[in-house]
């Protein structure tokens, strides 16, 4: 999944300067002032750095005033059909309201699914290749019309469209039995599509999958239920003002610039057990420059930085350096890894001792320092993150700075003792990246092997560099920056599109190192396992075998750290997706 | 009561370098209706005489003392307001360069009409007849098309007939030239001369006209006053200075000036050496390095700074040579050579 | 002079082609030049991690990346001249011209989106000129007036400061203090539009302004002080001075006039790229201007917005050296246009 980024470092350097004049003065005072309030106000912990991590922080239920959220860069789309953002998934729950969702409470119990718009969890047939759904009732749309199973079934089928929806992800259209002859509900919209969806009662949704799925009740959270009404629908111009089944609805969409949006009068509370829907209206900034926000959140001005990956440098030491600020602050680790890939394409690396050469002779604390140090990353173990379900602590490399014996043996037992030589690519945007890529070329220098970087641009980098085999291939890339983030927070929303090599394309590919039959078929199994302790035990081992064959070099286990913004109740962190859980927010 | 009268003027500037005697003791009187010429070199203080008389010497940095008397009044004491009044009015200047003394993004029109307007208060259809008759009474041709021209539509003669008419458009009782036709060819040279001998007799103006060539002001002035290293050298009647000259850098001056009745072949006889340092002036006399004479004065031209004194009728000569034998030394030795040829 | 006008507005027109024809070739020809596919291509808009083959070669098409780039190129300045259609999935939209293409990404067509965007900048460009145009020429004319003065020092020391400091640097710090420390300001990110209430609108654009305008006030001051100590030594000062003239009206009407000519060039030319989008200004306080747009676009990598605001920067810059041509003219009566 995309995120937001630092921009320019001088930019950062140049407010680090600027907070560094400030931190004791205006910032600490504020602060001080917000801590005597909450201690007046609130029965929650006190506030402390990482309070949010497990604790609700300022628990209320007070309902009213205005939510100001901003973001640097703006995501995808605000059609639930059609976004892919971790932030943008978070978010639309506040506006749009999907069969299931995740539980609005702090830290793993988040990642619990509870039903949202229907009256319970899925109801699989015992093949697991279908799953029943009943709505509540009273649900209905901002315009007053009601939702029925049919506006989920639209929808769903809605967003199968790629030509039209190019964002969203496409676990539907890999996993619907779709009849043959159906292309998208606008070009072939009399094609009978019960075959992958029936809808016998207005209250009744019924999805039948070409094979067996286990954690379907995932694909049902997911923003492609959100009801979607067939004559409200503008196509790719939906997302100039999707309609609500939240409890709020978008007064002015902006794209680029701003979304307001206010109470959704058609929204019951009786037909939502899930959100408390505080206060009386959301204000988003799109666009606001990176390190103004952060100063904008510190100083009061802004509640939420929408894309919850933290800070910049700038701010991050400031806050480090005042307590008050710290105690304001979080440091929850993300579910995501950054990593590198190590492409078995190209000899030696097709040799998997030349490739464990390469994870030995890594200085993993220099990766973790590229990465931001310890607040920004913990060193990873395995590609799989620590906050996904099936996670297993895995020790088959060491973590330290580089061991040049190992490393040295390994080569041997490759056959190329005095090293050999490779392309490493980075994303030339991304000086983080950029600082991996030069810790690795140091590091491996001292077992003779010889890394050439080459940095691209992100918007061009898996389209035409990375993630093109012919490219790669023909340019003797050895390795590749990489990140990843889960689409949800288990193993197949983790991995299934970096470990599967059956999704390798022509370009545009996140994986090009991953492709083992063996997993594949580790993939499949647990995809069908609708046991959840046994699925999760194949995703464990999936990760294992990526490790084992040292097809990844994991970097670190992202963290951020976040600041609540002053006056906010109901702060925590949700498992669900790593940052303040913004349907819950309310402001004092 | 003179009209204008200068009583030891001195005007210096201090520098990062010392003390700049741009003019240093310098007094004359001059009537209306009467021509002075003052002539020097470049660098000899006389440009910066006329600027002083104006109140036009560079800024606040400038030490000027000395009085200047015009009609009765003193001018040096007198605050800048009062004698910006009188700049343009009662005194205006002709300068040297007419295209960048003229503003080249204003009409020739627009430049009189502003200078006749500051100091008269009429209308702007007025004011531009007068610059129309001011501007037909210089001999521009097409006065009334002229008169919305740029300066640099105009060609050099004309260009200084208008300056001169921008000039006198406020009537002016003293006019000062600063070398008016340097900047010409010598045929026209020659018509502004005659234009401004004819002006000044309508007018009645006391003229000052500042050279560095004699031939400028041998037909023009009644007086002329040679400068040297900010001081008056000569002084005297034109007749004095061109029949009866006394002083060795007037002969000198003399001998380099390109005279019409001369062959054109035949050599100038230039003054050796550099005119002086004005910050550190030469001790005694200071034309005495460049002097051919300064050996018969005993020493004394590098000692002693000679008084400026009259010798006959108001000619008047700043020179340690005696009388006699600086009369004797213009016959003997420097006449022959300059009219030998003649 | 109507022949003058008439061939330059000629000239501006071919220079807008040469200037879209570059700019396409910068980010369509060049790539394919050197290898990136149609499909590479249409990779970079699909968002989705699970995009199939087929999606991209769909998106590869509906984009047009397919077609010859000649056919590209023509499409795309057929859109500017006679509008473009637009498939939304539901129906077919007609995109009225100038149809400057619809975003890869938000699917949004650009130019009304420019339009929305241009207010602000051109607020910002509009209200920072004026103020360093007054600021940084008044300074300049002081500081000659008094060379080597105290107020001379102080103020060329601040102009050195003023042109090396970047704005967001400078636009940093004054929000920090401003807006958030003492609250005088208003936030980043706040814009008012004057129809809404010029008052407020001022406001919101103070810090903003006062931030570029310092920029752009220091090397006018500069220029200005160097102008007018040229100027002020000039024949023409003193004849005007003998004329009688008071002081003021010798600096102002003669000494000024000329020493802002060359000014006016400079002042033109940059209000006319300000006019294409103030990126530092806009990124520093979040506005949601052309420059912010421009500068979403290129990390997007989206081609239809970046040829917008391209296009649009062309045009203000062509224009205002028309316009800047046309005014030297008028002011300094030795240039003749023909």
């Amino acid at each position: 999944m995309r995120k937001r980024y630092a921009s320019t470092a001088l930019l950062a350097a140049a407010v680090a300067m600027s907070l560094g004049l400030s931190a004791c003065g205006g910032g600490s005072e504020k602060s001080s002032g917000t801590g005597d309030a909450g201690n007046a106000a609130s029965q929650g912990p006190q506030p402390e750095f990482n309070a949010a991590l497990e604790n609700v922080v300022n628990p209320s239920d007070k309902k009213g005033g205005t939510l100001k959220m901003a973001v640097s860069e703006a995501w995808d789309s605000i059609d639930p059909g059609d976004t892919y953002y971790a932030m943008s998934w978070n978010l639309l729950r506040i506006y749009s309201r999907t069969l299931v969702t995740y539980t609005l409470a702090p830290g793993g119990k988040a990642r619990e699914l509870v039903p949202d718009l229907a009256e319970s969890l899925g109801e699989p047939s015992d093949d697991g290749k279908t799953w029943t759904y009943k709505l509540r009732t009273g649900l209905k749309f901002e315009d007053g019309t009601p939702i029925t199973s049919k506006d989920v079934k639209y929808a769903v089928l809605r967003q199968l469209d790629k030509d039209t929806f190019v964002n969203g992800p496409t676990y539907f259209n890999d996993y619907l039995d779709l009849p043959k002859d159906f292309k998208s509900v606008y070009k072939t919209p009399d094609v009978n599509t019960d075959s992958a969806i029936e809808t016998p009662d207005d209250q009744t949704i019924v999805f039948h999958l070409k094979k067996p799925f286990g954690a379907f009740d995932q694909f049902a959270a997911l923003p492609s239920t959100v009801p979607v009404p067939k004559d409200k629908d503008t196509g790719i111009k939906y997302r100039q003002h999707p309609i609500a089944s939240g409890p709020y609805m978008f007064e002015k969409v902006e794209e680029g610039k701003q979304y307001t949006l206010v109470r959704n009068p058609n929204w019951d509370p009786a037909t939502d057990p899930v959100r408390k829907a505080l206060p009386e209206r959301y204000e988003i900034q799109l666009g606001v420059e990176a390190n103004d926000l952060d100063n904008r959140i510190i100083a009061g001005d802004l509640h939420v930085d929408i894309a919850g990956t933290g800070v910049q440098s700038a701010a991050l030491g400031t806050i480090m350096a005042d307590p008050a600020l710290k105690a304001r602050a979080d440091n929850p680790t993300s579910p995501r890894t950054w990593y590198i890939s190590i492409l078995d394409d190209n000899p030696p690396l097709d040799n998997v001792e030349c490739r464990k050469a390469v994870i030995y002779a890594a200085d993993r604390v220099g990766l973790q320092n590229a990465y931001g140090g310890e607040l920004a990353g913990e060193i990873a173990t395995g590609l799989m993150p620590p906050s996904i379900g099936g996670w297993q602590k895995l020790d088959l490399y060491p973590t330290g700075t580089g061991d040049v014996e190992k490393a040295k043996a390994a080569l041997a037992a490759c056959g190329q003792p005095d090293g050999f030589e490779t392309t490493m690519t980075f994303r030339s945007d991304r000086p983080k990246e950029q600082a991996a890529a030069e810790s690795m070329q140091q590091a491996l220098a001292k077992v003779g092997i010889k890394l050439t970087l080459k940095g691209f641009p992100t918007s061009s980098y898996f389209s035409e560099y990375a993630g093109k085999p012919a490219y790669t291939k023909k340019n003797n890339v050895g390795l590749a920056t990489h990140g990843w983030q889960a689409d949800w927070n288990d193993g197949f929303g983790f991995l299934s599109q970096i470990v599967d090599s059956r999704t390798i394309r022509e370009s545009g590919n996140y994986n090009l190192s991953i492709k083992s039959p063996e997993i594949d078929a580790l993939i499949d199994q647990a995809s069908a396992e609708t046991d959840v302790a046994k699925r999760e035990a194949i995703w464990g081992e999936i990760d294992r075998k990526v490790m084992e064959n040292a097809y990844v070099l994991p970097a670190v286990w992202a963290k951020a750290l976040t600041i609540r913004g002053q006056g906010l109740t109901n702060v925590y962190v949700t498992g669900a997706f790593d940052m303040y859980d913004f349907p819950a927010l309310g402001v004092e | 009561m003179t009209f204008l009268e200068l009583k030891d003027l001195r005007i210096h500037f201090p520098t990062d370098d010392g003390l700049v005697k741009s003019v240093d003791g310098l007094s004359f009187t001059l009537e209306r209706g009467k021509t002075l010429g003052i002539v020097g070199e470049s660098g000899s203080g006389k440009s910066v005489t006329s600027l002083g008389v104006l109140g036009l010497h560079k800024g606040g940095r400038a030490k000027i003392s000395g009085e200047i008397w015009l009609d009765g009044e003193e001018l040096v004491g007198a605050s800048a307001e009062h004698v910006r009044k009188l700049r343009g009015k009662k005194m205006a200047m002709i300068f040297q360069d007419p295209l960048s003394a003229m503003h080249p993004y204003y009409t020739v029109g627009n430049q009189i009409i502003e200078a006749y307007r500051i100091h008269h208060d009429v209308s702007k259809k007025v004011a531009r007849k007068h610059a129309i008759d001011m501007l037909a009474r210089v001999g521009i041709p097409q006065p009334d098309r002229r008169v919305d021209s740029y300066p640099h539509e105009f060609s050099g003669g004309m260009r200084q007939r208008a300056m001169i008419a921008m000039a006198l458009c406020c009537d002016p009782e003293l006019l000062i030239a600063d070398e008016p036709t340097t900047a010409l060819d010598v045929t026209v040279q020659a018509q502004i001369l005659d234009l401004m001998r004819d002006l000044q007799r309508d007018f009645n103006a006391a003229l000052i006209i500042i050279t560095h060539d004699l031939g400028v002001v041998a037909e023009l002035s009644d007086d002329i006053l040679v400068m040297y290293g900010g001081k008056c050298i000569e002084y005297g009647s034109a007749e004095d200075i061109f029949e009866r000259p006394e002083h060795p850098y007037t002969w000198g001056l003399l001998g380099s000036m390109p005279r019409l009745d001369r062959e054109p072949t035949e050599r100038l006889l230039p003054i050796k050496g550099s005119p002086p340092s004005l910050i550190n002036v030469p001790s005694g006399c200071a034309f005495h390095p460049r002097c051919p004479y300064a050996e018969r004065t005993a020493g004394r031209s590098e000692t002693e700074v000679p008084e400026l004194l009259e010798t006959a009728g108001g000619h008047r000569v700043r020179c340690h040579l005696p009388g006699e034998r600086r009369r004797a030394i213009w016959e003997k030795e420097v006449m022959p050579n300059l009219e030998g040829t003649s | 002079m109507v022949t003058y006008i008439i061939r330059r507005l000629i000239a501006a027109v071919l220079m807008l082609v040469v200037v879209s024809i570059v700019t396409f070739s910068i980010f369509f020809v060049i790539p394919r030049l050197a290898g990136v596919t149609a499909t590479d291509f249409a990779n970079r808009y699909v968002g989705s991690k699970g995009a199939t083959a087929e999606t991209v070669a769909h998106l590869a098409e509906k984009l047009g990346f397919n077609d010859p780039l000649t056919v590209q190129y023509g499409r795309w300045v057929k859109g500017i001249v006679a509008g473009s259609e637009f498939d939304t999935g539901v129906s077919i939209e007609h995109c009225p011209a100038p149809c400057l293409g619809y975003s890869f990404i938000t699917k949004t067509p650009v130019w009304p989106e420019l339009l929305d965007r241009l207010p602000v900048t051109v607020s910002l460009a509009l209200g920072a000129s004026v103020i360093w145009l007054v600021a940084g020429v008044a300074t300049g004319v002081l500081s000659a007036l008094r060379r080597g003065s105290f107020f001379d020092r102080a103020a060329m020391g601040v102009a050195l400061a003023g042109v090396s400091l970047p704005i967001f640097f400078t636009g940093m710090i004054s929000l920090v203090y401003f807006s958030y420390k003492f609250g005088i300001t208003v936030p980043g990110g706040t814009f008012v539009s004057f129809t809404e209430s010029p008052v407020q609108w001022a406001y919101s654009l103070i810090l903003p302004w006062i931030t570029l305008a310092f920029l752009y006030a220091a090397s006018y001051a500069r220029l200005t002080r160097a102008g007018m100590l040229e100027t002020m030594g000039e024949d023409y000062i003193r004849t005007a001075r003998a004329k009688g003239l008071p002081e003021s009206r010798v600096i102002t009407k003669h000494g000024l006039r000329a020493a802002l000519t060359p000014i006016v060039t400079i002042f033109g030319m940059d209000v006319g790229l300000l006019l294409g989008g103030a990126i530092l200004t806009e990124t520093t306080f979040s506005l949601p201007g052309v420059g912010r747009y421009a500068v979403q676009a290129i990390s997007a990598n989206d081609l239809p917005k970046i040829m917008g605001v391209v296009m649009l920067t062309a045009c203000f810059v062509v224009v205002a050296n028309l316009i800047v041509d046309l005014l030297y003219a008028v002011v300094d009566p030795r240039v003749r246009l023909g």
